[in-house]
């Protein structure tokens, strides 16, 4: 929220020039852009925050994306904050409005003393509402006029991005640095437009009709440096440091763009990245590419995930290392495809045929959207096995800065290995982890392994008996188990005991934590904990729900018949205890602080009283 | 077959194999369970001979197949195998094809696998024509499920699916293969040992997408399917004349294995129609392009490491 730090920012009437000379000192806004999708709205805000990044700020965007191909309304939120900023932001300190549309839809978005910008040529603001105060700018005029009319109005949202960096005081030299960068490649004519349309409306007065204008507190300087990226680019990255130079898939929103990504970018490592004819035969070629010896990766959204179940159940029975994204979006069939739910938890745990126990794990943040590969490639290898990586909408368009990871300390190696196995090599024994032996090892005693989806027994051979179909069901769950050994328990953030525990996983990380934040305040003792390793759950969570009077689980999900949603269902299977209890919604969007709290609220209310 | 993707630079490689010829003994696994008198012993039979003759490292054989009775086929031969799920061997044998240019890929499946429940996945595994040899044993039936009417069943054949007689009209594989662009189209019969030889070696050193069509008698729920293509039963086995370039005056009425229109007619030859090769053509595998792509992206990169690549893509990130 925009607060007024400063004394002489007071927001009594003052002369205009005067609100340029001392802007107020704010840490933290969130600034809403609604227009349609073709304005370019989102390159405004990648700009925003991708400046918030260089600038050692924190950063994170919200952006909706019409499901039309193309035109209709879109918006871009960004918030950026001198501190950590864990959400988008509830409501908007700051709205930019290019159409009566985006006006009507957007205003209440706006908290009571917000800023409406809007631009006067097409919008038309309601003059009686005193809840918020408005300033009106000609944006389309102004963009034809610095452009000349040929332009139309290509070039509004530049133009607009040359008004905020007026009114929020950001860095010009540096804005124009990046619009260098991202318009140089489209030629001299592209850029010389944008650099002119921002000028025009960083040289607009716009202190003549804003009372204050807004400086970022000034973030120390010494942290790391910062990079800027959204959670499918992070996925993309993540997975080439985790040495994984091969995949296939097939298009599907949200997952596409990592797709696009590896496709291009797979090549450079000595990579291929191959877009198959369907999603079965997408998860088919990636096992074969980990048959041949390159850990690989497929993915998809919900729809698409479910038609690779049989394969993925494949991989459990030959114990193949598979890396599987999944981008979730609103389900089921179609959907809500352009909206964020985390509700195919129980398709990638249980989703298939039969007892095929498989690796679960799911990124808070963009940054984890980073490492959760690596951490995956890690687990696929060692345990011979499909693993999971649970994403959704809402992470993957959504821009973070956060510290550079040091590449270094953690590129992992794509060493083809074609190592002999020692005597006495069996493809699945009993007693050990199954060791994939890729085809061009020699074996030295002449005996070839095949690798199958039959029962089988400890040296591939098909079987129907009994006592193996028992010992390797129990040997393919035991396995997972072994890593459950092996997890930390995830940190206690806010209250260590106390009241509520709020439980969550994936995307809704960062308002859940604000959340936390804003219980305390109130006085409760409330605490949270994040999973991100999903499936198998870490050992010794019974001791920290000890610690707590009420467990609620937060999760975008439907309840269901028995009113708890996914992860609630599981926590409660595991523990059989009844103070576990849900906290779901299935409106498509990112969980707003408020929405948390005023839930919490109304749980811990004694049944009686409660609607 | 020096056009394939090539192993990341640091690939390590295969320690240097022994070079000693395979022999029927080594390739020798598990007895089949195929039902006696199954067309499939004969497929398997040649292939032991195709690779006792060919140069092939033990380790760099790989056998790959679907589900169904002649799927079973990895299990019987001591190779690197994977048996796979039905219908996917394709595309699964694309990836190890794609990113192991040292390795020889083999799939082997049915009329189910191939035509039916896999027939997506052979039109685009032709069409990006992908280096494999593709061998689809066709006994016109569903044998493993117990006679249920599979895509080539001719219409009026009585199925447990089809108790009046099959309806539906079949899948014309040569046809369906030659309209997808594969590159070595070949059609022989379980019988004849000699020609079923003959077109798996030139199947095998075809640098593309190759398939044989086998048909392959299921003696359980099909007897005397292909009599009419074995002579010593009555039947006629018409081989393909193919061009020899001889400048002789019957050159003309041979068969161009280049021209598609010409090997669509051959296709078109009532049942059991004619067998050799069908077409036989030179275009770029997908391995050879998708190669060619890496090392002009590579190129450009001027043999920076992972490292520094990852490094440059993030300090533009920042």
């Amino acid at each position: 929220m925009i607060s007024t730090n400063s004394p002489e920012g007071a927001s009594v009437a003052q002369p205009p020039d005067r609100a340029h000379l001392s802007p107020a000192t704010i840490d933290d806004a969130v600034i809403r852009l609604a227009g349609n999708s073709q304005d370019g709205i989102q390159s405004i805000g990648g700009f925003l925050a991708r400046l918030a990044g260089r600038s050692a700020q924190d950063v994170m965007t919200y952006m909706t994306i019409p499901s039309t191909i193309s035109g209709g309304p879109s918006i871009f939120q960004v918030r950026i904050g001198s501190g950590e900023v864990l959400s988008a932001g509830d409501d908007a300190d700051f709205l930019v409005a290019f159409y009566q549309h985006s006006y009507d839809e957007h205003v209440d978005s706006l908290r009571d003393d917000g800023i409406l910008l809007y631009d006067s040529d097409h919008v038309t603001p309601n003059a009686d509402d005193r809840r918020i105060k408005t300033v009106g700018v000609p944006i389309t005029g102004l963009t034809v006029e610095a452009l000349g009319g040929t332009a139309k109005d290509k070039g509004k949202n530049i133009f607009v991005l040359g008004l905020l960096a007026r009114i929020f005081h950001l860095d010009a030299d540096k804005l124009k640095t990046l619009m260098r960068e991202r318009f140089a490649r489209m030629g001299e004519g592209v850029l010389n437009s944008a650099l002119m349309a921002f000028q025009a409306g960083y040289n607009y007065n716009v202190g003549n009709l804003l009372e204050t204008l807004f400086r970022f507190e000034h973030t120390p300087p010494g942290g790391r440096a910062q990079i800027t990226m959204d959670g499918n680019q992070a996925l993309a990255y993540g997975l080439i440091a985790a040495g994984v130079r091969h995949g296939a898939g097939y298009p599907i929103t949200p997952w596409s763009s990592v797709m696009e990504i590896l496709r291009v970018e797979l090549p450079k490592y000595g990579g291929l990245f191959v877009q198959c004819e369907d999603e079965l035969a997408a998860v088919a070629m990636a096992l074969g590419f980990s048959y041949a010896g390159h850990l690989a990766i497929t993915g998809s959204a919900g729809p698409g995930i479910s038609l690779k179940t049989e394969a993925i159940g494949w991989a459990s029975m030959a114990e193949m290392p598979l890396l599987v994204i999944n981008v979730q979006r609103g389900g089921p069939s179609t959907g809500l495809p352009t909206n964020v739910e985390q509700s195919d938890l129980f398709q990638a745990i249980y989703g298939g045929h039969g007892d095929s126990p498989r690796v679960v794990l799911a990124p808070a943040t963009v940054e984890d959207c980073f490492y959760t590969p690596i951490e995956a490639a890690w687990i696929a290898r060692e345990y011979s096995t499909p693993v999971f990586i649970l994403s959704d909408s809402g992470l993957a368009t959504r821009i973070e800065a956060f510290d550079e990871p040091d590449l270094a300390t953690q590129m992992t190696s794509a060493k083809l290995d074609l190592t002999p196995p020692p005597e006495g090599y069996e493809p699945y024994p009993l007693s050990r982890i199954t060791r994939h032996t890729p085809p061009g090892t020699r074996m030295p005693n002449g005996k070839y392994p095949l690798v199958t989806g039959l029962e089988h027994d400890e040296h591939g051979h098909p079987t129907g008996s009994p006592r193996l179909h028992m010992a390797m069901t129990a040997k393919r769950r035991d396995k997972l188990k072994r890593l459950a050994d092996t997890l930390p328990l995830p940190e206690v953030f806010g209250a260590a005991e106390g009241n509520v525990l709020l439980v969550g996983w994936g995307s809704t990380y960062g308002p859940i934590r604000e959340a936390v934040d804003r219980l305390n305040e109130t006085g409760d003792a409330v605490g949270s904990i994040h999973f991100r390793h999903v499936h198998p759950l870490p050992n010794g969570l019974e001791g920290i729900f000890a610690n707590f009077r009420h467990i609620i689980v937060v999760e975008m999900n439907d309840e269901g018949l028995y009113g708890c949603g996914q992860l609630a269902t599981i926590l409660r299977g595991r523990y059989c205890d009844p103070r576990i209890r849900s906290l779901t919604k299935t409106d498509g969007l990112n969980f707003k602080v408020r929405e948390i709290t005023d839930r919490v609220y109304s749980l811990l209310q004694p049944v009686s009283t409660r609607e | 077959m020096s056009s394939a993707l090539a192993p990341s630079p640091s690939t390590v490689p295969s320690p240097v194999s022994t070079p000693a010829k395979l022999t029927k003994k080594e390739l020798t696994a598990d007895h089949p369970t195929w039902c006696p008198g199954c067309g499939d012993f004969a497929v398997l039979a040649v292939f032991y001979k195709v690779l006792e003759k060919s140069q092939i490292a033990h380790e760099n054989l790989v056998t790959i197949a679907g589900i169904g009775c002649s799927s079973r086929f990895p299990y019987f031969v001591n190779g690197h195998g994977a048996h796979f799920i039905h219908g996917r061997a394709v595309p699964f044998a694309s990836g190890v094809s794609l990113s192991r240019p040292d390795l020889h890929v083999f799939v082997f499946g049915g009329d189910g696998d191939g035509y039916s429940i896999g027939g997506n996945h052979l039109d685009h595994g032709a069409r990006k024509n992908i280096r494999l040899t593709y061998v689809i044993m066709d006994n016109f039936v569903y044998g493993l499920t117990k006679k249920q009417t599979s895509p080539t069943s001719p219409v009026g054949y009585k199925s447990k699916t089809d108790p009046a007689g099959a309806v539906d009209r079949p899948v014309n594989p040569i046809k369906k293969l030659i309209a997808n662009g594969a590159t070595f189209i070949a059609r022989t019969h379980a019988t004849q040992v000699n020609h079923m030889s003959a077109m798996f070696t030139r199947a095998m050193t075809h640098d593309g997408f190759s398939v044989i069509e086998v048909l392959s008698e299921c003696v359980e729920f099909f007897p005397g399917a292909f009599d009419a293509g074995i002579p010593r039963k009555g039947g006629q086995f018409r081989t393909i004349d193919e061009r020899k370039g001889d400048g002789s005056p019957e050159e003309a009425a041979r068969h161009d294995v280049t021209d598609d229109v010409a090997a669509f007619r051959l296709a078109d030859e009532p049942f059991p129609g004619l067998f050799g090769v069908f077409y036989e053509v030179s275009r770029p595998t997908k391995n050879a392009l998708e190669q060619a792509w890496v090392e002009t992206t590579r190129a450009k990169f001027d043999g920076a490491s992972d490292l520094e690549l990852l490094q440059g893509t993030f300090n533009r990130l920042k």
